[in-house]
């Protein structure tokens, strides 16, 4: 009917010729559907853009010692041999800071890297005066030095001893570096270890316990006002904001089972006393709070298995747990992984109740059981945004890109995972 | 157990009635449902259903939509205890023991009286796991070897095992529908049940697998009591025995309103309402 121009008059009055309107609204309703999705990318990649923006840049430095008058043939500092490194150090510091570090590890065990380092802390002494992205770095390169200069002028730093550098600061080390209050040498191994044991507990804990309702109020509640109610209330705990789940945490995992979670009643003492705000208490403060979302999610893929399929089993005489545990459930993980994926994306970016179980700020060492105290990579990001110092915004959105590229890792292992069990299906 | 006729015409054609084969020589009963109402909720679905199915015969049931037949046949396996609001009044008498008694079991009822239904649901598992399951979860004793054998003889039976026994490891998802609907009757078979119900077995099948399944039940009842539902009235009139002629009162509740052998029903039906039907004239 569509090349037909005039309207058919064969149906009378009944129909009229809407045609050319139909094709017009579902024009426009396609142009706002696009538009939407547009909409979405636009602001995911400003979002990226952002955050890539503040992480690459050059950086005016004043040093205390000018690392060019450190070495002697005008070589740069960081191409030094550990030799050099090591002269330059024995040369300039004092007798009794040398012994110090010596205690610490005998210089001559210390990598290049470290003695690098460790010549940048102890001699160059490196400050940051000014930050500049990667967008004034790559357009405006020729502008940086007079603005340096004029900052370092209101800082009242003599802009001569001003070396503008190009910072990479989401570099190894900073993956590799533990928390410190400097920017320059701070890090995220703490919070990259703190976050992926508070997941592990998360999903440990959260993952059997969801399936497990899951499969109970889909395959055997019966439907009774009780169950409803149940029901209703696990709807309505999957919206529930995070700061509430911070709460019952508190209360209930740091203060009154405080002897577990601290490790105590295990025998387990640690450097210093946790009061029970340790990472057995996020993870499990972190399942409560994923554990709706897992059951709802749950549900809605036992609930996808057709009946045909429960009905071939139980025709052929099977009983409820094996037709549940034999064909209901492999053909349901996939949609249950599915939910488990977004609740564990959902946990590693969660700030609000880690803050108030009384997740640490500032730890320099690795947790090394799920009794230690902890930071996580948001809380790190959340701390030092709230620093003033332009060269914590850098690290912060470096942190970003860290914890961004930590969630698509484990997302991309549970979606292999996924997919492996359906493609053990067909 | 013998089966008593009763050739009495009814007083009031509208009212349910004790109705038995007419025909049973040396037939026993496999399955006989007396009084049996199912009810959804507070609907009665289905009334008073007396209704006795010879053994190694084919009962088709017919009737019009809506008018319970799948229901009687799903009472006979208890399927319908997997809809929770379903609920059976009345007996169902198997080996002269009532299926719906308290301690019944309605997995063990099922594991005797299988069940082949509409659309083929083979298990998304290989062609060998899906005869094989049914009797391993049934607590089969036998080696790998015996498992072989029956997951062959099961194929056989079903009219498949030349075509798929060289793909055995293949998904049963990868067969046609006539094949995949072969491959659900010879699943049904392997855990050895004394009647095999079929609720529109065909109704998802082209003309030719529809065939094949039929000569396949004329086949399997040498062994087997089949009891079919079907929309098809050519089909009634080609495979069936006996044939129940189901239909609605005026509350929409079905009830057996006919049954007898096919040759009767089909040729010399008792009520007008029967010939009505199976003539088209209505339905």
């Amino acid at each position: 009917m569509r090349n037909s121009a005039a309207p058919s008059n064969t149906n009378g009055e009944l129909f009229g010729y809407n045609l050319p309107a139909r094709h017009r609204s579902g024009a426009i309703w396609r142009m706002f559907f696009f538009a939407a999705t547009i909409f979405g990318i636009i602001a995911l990649s400003v979002l990226l853009w952002d955050v890539v923006n503040d992480s690459f840049g050059y950086t005016a430095f004043t040093y205390k010692v000018d690392p060019a008058t450190l070495t002697t043939d005008g070589k740069p500092l960081d191409e030094a041999t550990s030799e050099e490194l090591i002269a330059i150090l024995e040369k300039t510091l004092r007798p009794n800071r040398l012994n110090t570090l010596n205690d610490e590890k005998p210089l001559e065990q210390r990598t290049q890297d470290e003695l690098y380092e460790l010549v940048l802390a102890e001699i160059v002494q490196p400050k940051v005066v000014a930050v500049w992205g990667l967008a004034d770095s790559l357009l405006r390169v020729g502008k940086i030095p007079t603005e340096a200069s004029q900052i370092a002028s209101q800082k009242n730093i003599d802009p001569a001893t001003i070396s503008i550098v190009f910072v990479n600061w989401l570099s190894r080390g900073f993956v590799a570096s533990p928390q410190s209050s400097n920017a320059l040498y701070a890090g995220v191994r703490t919070a990259i270890m703190g976050s992926l044991y508070i997941i592990f507990i998360t999903i440990l804990v959260a993952f059997p316990i969801g399936i497990g309702a899951s499969i109970y109020l889909q395959e055997y509640a019966q439907d009774t006002p009780i169950n409803r109610m149940i029901q209703t209330n696990i709807n309505n705990l999957a919206g529930v904001p995070s700061i509430i789940y911070g709460m019952l945490g508190l209360t209930i995992f740091v203060r009154g089972l405080s002897p577990v979670t601290s490790g105590a009643v295990f025998g387990y003492l640690g450097a210093d006393p946790n009061y029970g705000r340790t990472i057995l208490s996020a993870g499990l403060t972190m399942a409560l709070l994923v554990l709706p979302v897992i059951i709802i999610n749950g549900q809605e893929a036992i609930k996808a298995v057709p009946n045909s399929l429960r009905e071939a089993a139980f025709g052929v005489g099977a009983s409820k747990w094996q037709t549940v545990w034999h064909h209901v459930l492999p053909n349901a993980i996939p949609g249950i992984l599915t939910g488990t994926i977004l609740s564990m994306s959902r946990a590693i970016g969660e700030t609000a109740p880690l803050i108030i179980i009384g997740a640490s700020t500032y730890i320099t060492y690795n947790p090394d059981s799920v009794f230690s105290k902890f930071t996580t990579l948001p809380i790190q990001i959340y701390q030092w945004t709230s620093r003033p110092q332009d060269e914590f915004r850098a690290i912060a959105a470096a942190a970003i890109i860290v914890l961004l590229a930590l969630l698509l890792a484990l997302n991309a292992i549970a979606i292999v995972l996924r997919n492996r069990f359906s493609r053990r299906l067909i | 157990m013998k089966v008593s006729i009763k050739l009495e015409t009814p007083k009031n054609p509208t009212q349910p009635m004790n109705i038995t084969p007419e025909k049973s020589e040396n037939g026993r009963c496999a399955i006989e449902a007396k009084n049996l109402s199912v009810y959804y909720s507070d609907f009665r679905a289905v009334k008073d259903v007396n209704l006795s199915v010879e053994v190694q015969k084919i009962t088709a049931m017919i009737g019009p939509s809506g008018c319970g037949k799948s229901t009687v046949l799903r009472a006979f396996n208890r399927m319908n205890d997997l809809i929770p609001s379903a609920h059976a009044e009345g007996d169902v008498l198997f080996h002269g023991q009532n299926i719906y008694a308290p301690d019944v079991d309605p997995i063990q009822v099922r594991r005797r009286i299988g069940m082949v239904f509409q659309k083929p649901n083979p298990f998304p598992k290989s062609i060998y796991e899906n005869i094989a399951w049914g009797a391993r979860v049934n607590g089969f004793k036998g080696n790998k070897a015996d498992m072989d054998a029956l997951v062959e003889e099961s194929l056989i039976s079903a009219a498949l095992w030349d075509e798929v026994k060289d793909k055995l490891q293949q998904s049963g998802l990868s067969l046609s529908g006539g094949q995949q609907q072969r491959l659900c009757i010879a699943r049904a078979i392997a855990v050895k049940p004394d009647i095999v119900l079929m609720d529109e077995p065909c109704s998802a099948l082209d003309p030719i697998s529809t065939l094949k399944i039929e000569e396949l039940m004329r086949e399997l009842i040498k062994e087997y009591t089949i009891i079919i539902v079907t929309h098809n009235m050519q089909q009634a009139a080609r495979v069936s025995d006996y044939t129940a002629f189901f239909t609605l009162d005026e509350r929409r509740a079905g009830y057996l309103m006919e049954f007898g052998t096919a040759t009767n029903i089909f040729t010399n039906p008792r009520e007008k309402v029967t010939e009505d039907y199976i003539t088209g004239r209505f339905g």
